[in-house]
């Protein structure tokens, strides 16, 4: 098969850039190893800061492909830059395609929480993730039928922490526990809910808002501190020891359930296809821009491009954002190659 | 009693299974502000009483938040009412209001 273009990648960030790249009447090919198209945002069921359906969102995308010519169930096996500018790539059904550009929408890997093994999931029932909530939120079965009495909320699962090797802040999770306890209070107004964490990093707009609104309006309360263990009592419900650090007291209480806001990581299953074509990735596991400030979405290898989450944690508009201006990188640099 | 040279000091762990929260929950009722603190001390920073006495409204309401209302009365005790905390706070905290509803909660129930 041949394209000008090879998608690597069907969430949001390389379905929108497959379909802005088809407005130039490129020929795009878009791979995506799942059946399904949409990534992560497949399993989330609204989105902050003002609550929009995942599905929306994903279907808009969706809809918007084009003539890109969509390969799901698929995966590249291994990828080479030939001595002109084409690449030739295999995938795991025996194809070979050849294209001029390739672009590496990769995205991220959600922490497995088990690596925190202080924290219990997986042991215990009743401490889940971010995504689990979702999950349960899309199946309308929220935390179960009747009201829990107390909900805690761990920040900075697998972020922030050098010990499990992830330094980065996944900058998206703050906002996502208050999007989620907003969601837990308004399912359930008479529990109490807490949130546990360092800082709260409420940079986007709207965010800040939707944090003075989990005060004021669902009196959800915030403990500085960072959660160091959890443990079971024998009825099943969780305990949370942290320290109060704004006033120097240790602290413990019991919870019902325990949400762990599990942080982004670099996906780091494409690392072999990375290594053959001598991409540089960052310490971190995420690929480096070849520019942090003007060439983003350009990789140290002229004709493969990165875009979303690849690079490192991004919220949706900045992916939708970037997949666009990466089409026109990629529109700009066929014009040069092909024409000359 | 025999003196075995020894005491048992009271835990300083915060225990929110146990908490009183009936003054913060007065304090809510009154002026919901109360939960709005980002505990950026703006207050405590700026308070004519703080640089001489314990007198601290950023922890003060910290502390009744987790039920130690006790503790949280000595911070407030040398209050002057002057009102600066009001003018610095950046959440638009009614600060004064309720350092005066502390007064009067514990002029009521406990003195
Ligand atoms: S966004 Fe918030 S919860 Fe997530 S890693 Fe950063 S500080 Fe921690
Ligand atoms: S009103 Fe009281 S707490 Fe506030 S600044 Fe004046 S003395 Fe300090
Ligand atoms: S100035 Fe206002 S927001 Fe800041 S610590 Fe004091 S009461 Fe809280």
């Amino acid at each position: 098969m041949e394209g000008d273009v090879l998608v690597i990648g069907g969430g949001p960030a390389g379905m929108e850039t497959a379909s802005r790249i088809s407005d130039f009447n490129r020929n795009v090919i878009l791979i995506e190893k799942e059946r399904e198209l949409g990534g992560h945002i497949l399993k989330w069921d609204r989105l902050f800061p003002d609550g929009v359906p995942a599905s929306d969102v994903n279907n808009n995308l969706k809809e918007s492909l084009g003539t890109t010519k969509v390969l799901l169930g698929n995966y590249l096996i291994s990828i080479e830059k030939r001595e002109d500018y084409h690449f030739i790539a295999q995938l795991n059904s025996g194809e070979i395609i050849k294209c001029s550009t390739v672009v590496f929408a990769t995205g991220f890997k959600l922490f497995p929480a088990q690596k925190k093994q202080e924290y219990g999931y997986g042991l215990y029932e009743r401490v889940i993730t971010n995504a689990d909530l979702e999950t349960r939120f899309k199946k309308g079965d929220g935390l179960g039928k009747e009201s829990p009495k107390r909900i805690g909320f761990v920040h900075c699962v697998g972020s922030r922490d050098e010990k499990i090797c992830n330094k980065q802040c996944s900058k998206l999770c703050c906002i996502t526990a208050i999007k989620q306890a907003i969601e837990l209070k308004q399912l359930y107004p008479d529990t109490e809910i807490y949130c546990f964490y360092m800082d709260l990093r409420m940079y986007g707009r709207g965010y800040e808002d939707l944090y003075l609104e989990a005060q004021l309006k669902y009196g959800i309360r915030f403990i500085r501190g960072r959660v160091s263990e959890i443990s079971q009592d024998q009825s099943g419900l969780v305990i949370v020891k942290a320290e109060d650090t704004l006033s120097s007291r240790p602290l413990k209480i019991t919870l019902d359930w325990v949400i762990l806001m599990a942080g982004i990581i670099s996906e780091r299953e494409n690392d072999f296809l990375t290594q053959q074509l001598s991409l540089q990735l960052g310490e971190d596991g995420f690929i480096n821009s070849v520019d942090p400030i003007q060439k983003t979405n350009q990789t140290n290898i002229s004709g493969v491009f990165v875009t979303g989450s690849a690079t490192g944690p991004k919220t949706l508009p900045e992916v939708i954002n970037e997949a666009r201006s990466t089409a026109l990188s990629v529109n700009e640099y066929l014009n040069r190659v092909k024409n000359g | 009693m025999v003196n075995f040279g020894f005491k048992l000091s009271s835990s300083k762990r915060i225990d929110l299974d146990s908490s009183d929260s009936d003054l913060f929950l007065k304090l809510k009722a009154e002026s919901g502000t109360i939960t709005q603190c980002i505990a950026c001390g703006s207050c405590a920073s700026s308070c004519s009483a703080g640089n001489f006495t314990p007198v601290n409204f950023r922890k003060a309401i910290l502390l009744i938040e987790r039920g130690r209302n006790e503790e949280a009365k000595e911070l407030i005790k040398g209050c002057m009412l002057c009102g600066k905390c009001t003018l610095v706070c950046p959440r638009g905290i009614n600060t004064r209001e309720i350092i005066l509803s502390i007064n009067q909660y514990y002029k009521k129930e406990r003195f």
